[in-house]
């Protein structure tokens, strides 16, 4: 056991590279980033950004093989998670690390009932009876919000709705108490009013547990209001990462900024034109040269398609009330946008 | 929201379309769907009416019922002045291509085997071509193209699958427009979209309504997207309506328990000052066997007997704000 | 760590060195099992097998040192056979073959004649020559194996795509009759066929395309419901499109493909099929050749005797049918809809 002040989580120049038809996919590429205990880390980006890639590469979920390469180095609390056998990786997942998927449905095996899927995890990793797994297993339903505990364990994941689902998906991975959590779009696949419900749990669960968390999302909204730090991804690497609040009130990538910009608001009035970003995410099988945001920035100059930018500590700090000393700032861009550095923290402005 | 009536009909006005009574229903093992209850709607020339609501609410099974596609269980569709149902099928085929679909998931709204530039012109080749020859249908292709933002040299000759997301989607709208429709129905258009590239294509929506003066109906479960787009936006529950109202300031005026539910479930920074026991799950109603009165009641922080026992109707409010619930007040 | 220049040098020349000489020692191990008298046949089988698939093995190490990239030998050899078998077949009239089914002509030849002895492949019990017979087989079997799926495809192909686009009272008759069909066990269909039928040609093509027409029906119609409920049909709906064109322009070009796999897999099937009457004597006649007649001249001992009348035809009827099973694979992977990603 390392001491607790070192991070949970410390991912390094890790680079994931699926070798296809069409050529080399780096899905990830050389992306770094640390996550403390209790704490919670957005990974935010559109599709084709690498995040759910990333997230299952730290996992462990996707190893080197022979389409496959992974590089760089991931370690959990201090132990290197890709050096491992495959064994005792396996042992990692659930009392260590725990992951929610997207689509409560598909993670579920349909022809199992919902107690067999959490005793068979309780009994696998903690070595205890039929009886006491049961009961540990209804007190999990319960911690999740699920009415009925005893009642469900007997049913089948069909019949539960998508949220219910979800919970037991949860549940699940509660249930060996791991000190990281990583939700990989826990809610992209569920109606906006049980969304909320979802994350309002997470939240919550993370908080009594403080247990740490990655939550993976294409949703800025929901990544705004429940992360401590925010990592914003673009074609496989980081372009930002800070404070959520300070990434979200005062964009310094460009874009970061167009993508906060390009969503509607709703305290704008109707037919307000949006912000769109021009272009389409580029092919990851062939990734352009210099920044690989260059092609659609707005504000992109002529050596950013030369040569591209490193994710360099912003020095100064830009919001209110963030002594520079825990102003943890990064940027990967040649020209930081200064436009909205001096914006009314709270929401995205410059339209 | 129970909701039903007609108060919000505009019948003094000339209306693009109008919708009284529809019913979709279909058949399920174990029962009926009651996807659509009772709905009335009207469309104002160059209009936008947007409908929110949650998977399940009936609004895809709405939107695709005034297509006649299939028909509804019953209720009337008026097309301008033409009434839809009842048409014979080759009247009702005519008829529909003045009122257009866009859905939700561009890449398989299109024929893999088939060429952009003849996706595009397919309508036309189903309703002729008029007195064009055939440089007049390319350089037609071109100008398409072109206004829904794509550069013909580089789509024209592609299939589908080698196009991204936004672009198929693109397509789509243009082959919508091809046929110069009255009426653009957008079942949830930009929900399978990237955020950055969502942005693109609500901008286009909108500049193609002005351009070839649309009436739309916007539908789709994201409030702030609904709000940006529309002029008015109704709100479905379980297949009935439970509000009417103005997009304009909708934020703040909208006033049934489950417009609420549904703004306040934007998820948006100041969660993090969410604490407290998150909310238990609640077992949703089914469509098989809603809710008797009010089908909102069983997730309502007002419900009463009364709600159990007589559907709400839409009442007026506020002028131009409609809403089918027994308890709240302006 | 990607240096693909001295990558790729490498591995060619080590991929030659076990290539080659793998190959070499295959084909001398397979001819060896082939010709020799020392060990008894079932050795001389396996020897066989095993000479060939080392030979095979060895040559597609060379392909991929030649091409640069991994090859499917044995796919190029099948196509490689199937372009001689067909080119052959097609232009067996016109080729200085050897008399194959004048009778007459052969009470002047010597029967049983050895492979080799003036005769390429030997003769059989008519002085009639083996190898031209072989060919002319191919001739018919392919023929009527090609006719029969011909019709198969396209009537049970139509069927399928219309009664999983219409549904309802249709698609129901459609299934309980292509049900039945596939109730009846095929070759008592085919026996009661051939006693109301003359074994032409035409009549044993018509046969067997029974045979086919419930599958080809089936799978037209899983096809055709999976295809009708993608949204790409109902975006042509909201245009306007007619059912008809619906079917043509919708639904026809994303049916065919997965339907033309399934099709050449069948006309394996039914080479095998019209073999097996042939070999029963209820297909076609002989001295008309055909690979299953061909073999029944075996019977009766004399396949111990003269084991080249049996293993002649046998052989081609393997190969072709291999060869199409596994272009229908190959076909079936890429074309149907079940499971390639559309």
């Amino acid at each position: 056991m390392t001491a607790p002040t070192t991070p949970l989580l410390v991912v390094d120049d890790l680079r994931t590279v699926f070798h296809t038809a069409r050529g080399a996919v780096r899905a990830v590429d050389g992306v770094s980033f640390t996550v403390a205990r209790g704490e919670t880390l957005g990974l935010v980006g559109e599709s084709g950004s690498g995040k759910s890639v990333l997230g299952r590469t730290v996992m462990g979920l996707i190893a080197t093989g022979a389409t496959t390469t992974v590089t760089g180095s991931v370690l959990l609390d201090g132990q290197d998670v890709h050096g491992l056998s495959r064994g005792r990786r396996r042992r990692l997942w659930g009392p260590e690390v725990a992951m929610v998927f997207q689509d409560p449905m598909t993670s579920l095996n349909p022809v199992k009932r919902v107690g067999t899927h959490l005793t068979e995890t309780l009994r696998r990793h903690l070595d205890c009876s039929r009886a006491e797994a049961r009961d540990r297993a209804v007190d999990l339903l319960r911690q999740v919000g699920i009415p009925e505990p005893a009642r469900r364990l007997r049913q089948y994941p069909h019949e539960l709705s998508g949220g219910m689902r979800q919970r037991v998906v949860i549940a699940i991975a509660l249930a060996c108490d791991p000190r990281l959590l990583i939700a990989d779009e826990p809610t992209t696949a569920l109606d906006v009013t049980v969304q909320q419900q979802i994350l309002d749990l997470l939240g919550s669960l993370v908080e009594e547990r403080s247990m740490a968390m990655v939550l993976v999302s294409h949703d800025l909204g929901a990544v705004a209001g429940r992360t401590d730090r925010v990592q914003v991804m673009y074609a496989g690497r980081t372009v930002e990462s800070g404070r959520t609040r300070d990434v979200f009130a005062a964009p310094r990538h460009p874009y970061t900024e167009a993508l906060l910009a390009s969503i509607p608001q709703l305290d704008a009035p109707p037919h307000t034109v949006l912000r769109a970003i021009e272009g389409t995410p580029p092919d990851m099988a062939r990734p352009p040269a210099g920044c690989r945001f260059a092609p659609r920035c707005a504000v992109r100059h002529d050596d950013c398609a030369g040569a591209m930018p490193a994710l360099v500590p912003l020095s100064m700090p830009l919001s209110v009330g963030s002594p520079a000393a825990s102003y943890d700032r990064e940027v990967a861009c040649h020209h930081p946008t200064t436009s909205a550095a001096f914006a009314a923290p709270g929401g995205p402005d410059g339209r | 929201m129970a909701g039903s009536g007609t108060a919000h009909l505009r019948h003094d006005q000339p209306r693009a379309l109008t919708v009284d009574d529809l019913v979709v229903e279909f058949p399920v093992a174990g029962g009926t769907v009651h996807a659509v209850s009772n709905l009335h709607l009207d469309l104002l020339p160059g209009e936008t009416l947007g409908i929110l609501g949650e998977s399940g609410c009936g609004k895809s099974s709405a939107g695709r019922a005034v297509m006649q596609l299939p028909p509804p269980t019953a209720g009337t569709v008026t097309l301008g002045d033409v009434e839809l149902t009842g048409l014979k099928e080759k009247e009702m085929r005519r008829a529909r291509a003045r009122m257009q679909l866009v859905l939700q998931d561009p890449v398989s709204a299109l024929n893999p085997r088939r060429k952009v530039k003849d996706l595009v012109v397919e309508g036309l080749e189903i309703w002729g071509w008029g007195e064009r020859d055939q440089r007049g249908k390319d350089a037609f292709v071109d100008e398409l193209l072109t206004a829904v933002g794509l550069d013909p040299e580089v789509v024209r000759e592609r299939r589908p699958h080698e196009l991204s997301g936004g672009q198929c989607q693109r397509v789509c709208i243009a082959r919508s427009l091809a046929l110069d429709p009255d009426v653009l129905i957008c079942d949830e258009p930009v929900s399978s979209l990237d955020v950055s590239v969502q942005a693109q294509i609500l901008n286009l929506l909108e500049q193609a309504r002005e351009r070839y003066r649309l009436s739309m109906v916007f539908i789709a479960h994201d409030v702030a997207v609904v709000k940006n787009i529309s002029d008015r936006v109704m709100v479905m529950y379980l297949g009935k309506t439970c509000e009417v109202l103005p997009s304009d300031g909708l934020e703040r005026t909208a006033l049934h328990p489950y417009t609420r539910l549904l703004l306040d479930s934007v998820p948006r920074e100041s969660d993090a000052e969410r604490r407290g026991e998150p909310a238990k799950a609640v077992e949703l109603p089914s469509p098989i066997d809603p809710p008797s009165g009010c089908r909102f009641r069983t997730r309502c922080p007002l419900a009463t007997d009364r709600c159990a026992a007589e559907e709400p109707q839409l009442r007026e409010l506020r002028p131009g704000q409609f809403v089918a619930c027994h308890h709240v007040e302006a | 760590m990607l240096a693909p220049d001295t990558r790729a040098a490498h591995p060619r020349r080590t991929l030659l060195l076990t290539g080659l000489p793998l190959l070499v020692a295959g084909l001398a191990l397979a001819g060896w099992a082939f010709t020799t008298e020392v060990v008894v046949t079932i050795v001389r089988m396996l020897l066989l097998a095993a000479g060939v698939l080392a030979a095979i093995a060895g040559l597609g190490k060379v392909a991929h040192a030649v091409c640069g990239r991994a090859v499917d030998v044995v796919l190029w050899l099948g196509i490689g056979w199937l372009t001689f078998i067909l080119g052959a077949a097609i232009l067996a009239p016109w080729l200085p073959l050897g008399n194959h089914d004048d009778a007459v002509a052969g009470l002047t030849a010597p029967i049983f004649a050895q492979p080799g002895d003036g005769y390429l492949l030997g003769t059989n019990n008519y002085g009639l020559d083996v190898f031209s017979r072989a060919i002319h087989g191919a001739r018919t079997s392919i023929l009527v194996a090609l006719l029969a799926v011909l019709i198969g495809t396209t009537v049970g192909g139509l069927v399928g795509m219309v009664s999983g686009f219409v549904r309802g009272t249709t698609d129901r008759l459609v299934g309980i009759v292509s049900n039945s069909l596939l109730a009846v066990p095929p070759l008592i269909l085919l026996i009661a066929l051939g006693t109301v039928l003359d074994p032409s040609v035409r009549s044993i093509a018509f046969a067997l395309s029974l045979l086919t027409i419930p599958s080809m029906v089936r799978l037209a119609r899983a096809n055709t419901i999976t295809v009708a409920e993608r949204e790409f049909v109902l975006a042509a709906r909201a245009l306007g499109a007619s059912r008809m064109r619906l079917l043509r322009r919708e639904i026809l070009p994303n049916v065919v493909l997965p339907v033309l796999s399934l099709a050449v897999v069948m006309i394996s099937v039914l080479i095998v099929a019209e073999a097996s009457l042939s070999f029963l004597g209820i297909g076609i006649q002989p001295p008309q050749p055909t690979w299953g007649n061909m073999i029944a001249e075996g019977q009766g001992g004399v396949m111990e005797e003269h084991p080249y009348i049996v293993v002649v035809p046998s052989v081609c009827l393997f190969l072709t049918v291999f060869s199409f099973n596994l272009l229908g694979e190959k076909a079936q992977a890429r074309w149907d809809t079940r499971s390639a990603k559309l």
